[in-house]
């Protein structure tokens, strides 16, 4: 089974930077010779999880599986947690602070566009622990 | 393979690392002491052109000897070349003085800007532009770093030639209408802002022979200076519009599209950027992404003489009291096919290897040799960047030895280890085993963002 795994750090409280992990990952699927529909796929799923991060839980760790088929993103914090899932996979809801949304960000279609670009997205959460999303990308 | 016209003076070069870590697409390595370009990767950007403080890279045009290969020979003016005058307040100085160095006609370039303008903006109202957003077609080396890096945008750039391919094609038409002579005995001379201009001619002189000489503005400026402070009788040669003028500096062809929304992007950086967020979709509003390689657009090109800022200026004030455009595009006398731009080809010089089981295998190579390395970036191994360094080990563009700091950690190990900093002058010895927990090297941990 061959499987490379990639690991990326994201900063808290830094939205500007937020998008770099995303970056760097793409550039690694292009250099594998990935599909290039899996990539923009993954970049999405990565780039919102990335800001959900960065708003919410002051960064985490990003794991990345690529496979031959298929390329799985684990998304890894320590922040609140998620108290209600089905409400925040709601398109719209958000509860981004003011800062986030000054910026643009916090539109409540984080988690929604992760579900929609992904074929599979699971979340692992504990209020008060942290929350683990992992999506999966067919190629 | 591809010939550039970005070249390496050796004598000139003395290896340091500043072009290794300015360049944009990572295509030049130090070997043996002096710099080296990994030709598919480039893109004849000019960076390293710029950048470089012994002057050792340069771009190659041709030379103005060239007239006397034809028998007549018609000169392209970029737009970007009127900036280059001081005190300049008509256009027709220029093209005057083109005529005096030897030149039988001009044919401004800015006119294909006018035509290429308009049959945008017909192709807008006509709703015939699908994909969105439309990326600009003008700047060869943004052309060769989508066909690198960004081949899903490939069907996002829009299918017209750029202006120069267009006006090459209209001046050889009308010399030959004109003479009567046979196309090849038409010289066609562009009179280009960089190098990339200078290899996309080159590029496509096989096929479609539309540009016979490609000659740096800077050159050409030399000889102008003499017959325009001595142009006694100035002839009305100019026809172009500011919808064509305007393709010299950023904004320009955006603005000639009209009623769009556009980003207008320069700097090689900021497009790279910019095309990292419309790959991922983050910019949906957009109707038009201009992108300019150098800075300010074309009046930022490497063979232009002025500052790219001032350039403009005098260009724009020239543009003052211009008819917009002068030049419509028309069915009857251009046809379509001239009009569509060539269909660009994906570049796999990124790919490790062309099988994805390989290149996995290679990935996971570089990714635990990159971990042995010391992570900072320093360039000493004549590779921009670690990682770098561990890709080119593994594709077998390099060795391990290339970095001086394993060689030094192998010298030590083999002097007998000892204290590891008994190299050091005695003030520094001893400090390394005081220093607290959180080394440098988790710091660098801490910063994230890199493959592991």
């Amino acid at each position: 089974m061959s499987e490379v795994k990639l690991t990326y750090q994201v900063d808290g409280g830094d939205l500007v930077q937020a998008g770099e992990a995303s970056s760097k990952m793409k550039m690694t699927l292009k250099k594998l010779g990935m599909p290039a529909e899996a990539i923009r796929k993954a970049a999405i799923c990565m780039y919102e999880g990335e800001i959900n991060m960065v708003i919410h839980a002051d960064g985490g760790r990003v794991e990345v599986e690529v496979g031959l088929d298929k390329i799985v993103i684990r998304l890894i914090d320590h922040g609140p947690g998620i108290p209600d899932v089905d409400k925040a996979m709601e398109e719209g809801f958000t509860t981004a602070g003011a800062a986030a949304r000054n910026l643009g960000f916090g539109a409540g279609m984080g988690l929604p566009n992760m579900k929609r670009y992904s074929d599979d997205m699971e979340v692992d959460t504990i209020v008060g622990v942290g929350t683990t999303v992992t999506m999966r990308v067919d190629c | 393979m591809i010939e550039h016209s970005v070249i390496l003076e050796y004598q000139r070069c003395r290896g340091c690392t500043t072009c290794i870590k300015n360049c944009p697409t990572e295509a030049i390595r130090v070997r043996n002491g002096k710099a080296t370009i990994l030709s598919e990767r480039c893109i004849d950007c000019g960076k390293c052109i710029q950048v470089c403080p012994h002057k050792a890279i340069k771009s190659v045009g041709d030379t103005l000897d060239r007239i006397g290969e034809f028998k007549y020979c018609v000169a392209l003016p970029d737009p970007s070349l009127y900036g280059q005058f001081q005190h300049l307040d008509d256009i027709n100085i220029v093209l005057t003085a083109l005529l005096e160095i030897g030149f039988d006609h001009v044919f401004e370039t800015a006119r294909a800007g006018d035509i290429l303008a308009d049959y945008m903006r017909q192709c807008i109202a006509a709703g015939s532009l699908k994909v969105k957003p439309q990326i600009s077609s003008a700047c060869p080396a943004i052309l060769r770093l989508i066909r690198l890096r960004f081949p899903k945008l490939i069907p996002n750039v829009a299918q017209i030639p750029s202006p120069l391919e267009l006006a090459a094609v209209m001046a050889r038409q009308e010399a030959v209408e004109e003479t009567g002579l046979k196309p090849e005995d038409i010289g066609i001379f562009a009179i280009v802002p960089c190098s990339c201009e200078v290899t996309a001619a080159q590029a496509a002189g096989a096929s479609q022979q539309s540009i016979d000489v490609c000659l740096a503005a800077r050159d050409v400026y030399l000889k102008l200076l003499e017959p325009m402070k001595n142009c006694k009788e100035v002839k009305q040669l100019s026809s172009a519009g500011v919808m064509g003028m305007g393709w010299a500096f950023v904004g320009g062809e955006s603005a000639s599209r009209l009623n769009e929304s556009y980003v207008a992007v320069d700097g090689i950086e900021n497009c790279i950027r910019m095309l990292e967020e419309i790959e991922d979709g983050r910019l949906p509003e957009a109707d038009f992404i201009e992108l300019n390689a150098c800075v300010q657009g074309c009046v930022g090109g490497c063979f232009n003489v002025e500052n790219p800022y001032g350039a403009r200026m005098r260009i724009k004030k020239l543009m003052r009291g211009m008819p917009a455009s002068r030049n419509h595009y028309d069915e009857t006398q251009l046809s379509r096919d001239v009009l569509q731009g060539r269909e660009l080809q994906y570049i796999p010089a990124l790919l490790l290897d062309e099988d994805r089981f390989a290149a996995m295998e290679k990935l996971m190579k570089i990714n635990k040799l990159e971990r042995t390395l010391p992570g900072l970036d320093c360039g000493s191994c004549g590779a921009p960047s670690c990682h770098a360094l561990a890709e080119d080990v593994i594709l077998g563009r390099a060795s391990e030895e290339d970095c001086i700091f394993k060689v030094r950690e192998r010298t030590r190990d083999m002097a007998g280890g000892g204290d590891a900093d008994e190299y050091l002058p005695a003030p520094f010895r001893h400090q390394l085993k005081r220093a607290p927990d959180d080394s440098p090297q988790s710091d660098v941990e801490h910063k994230g963002g890199t493959d592991q």
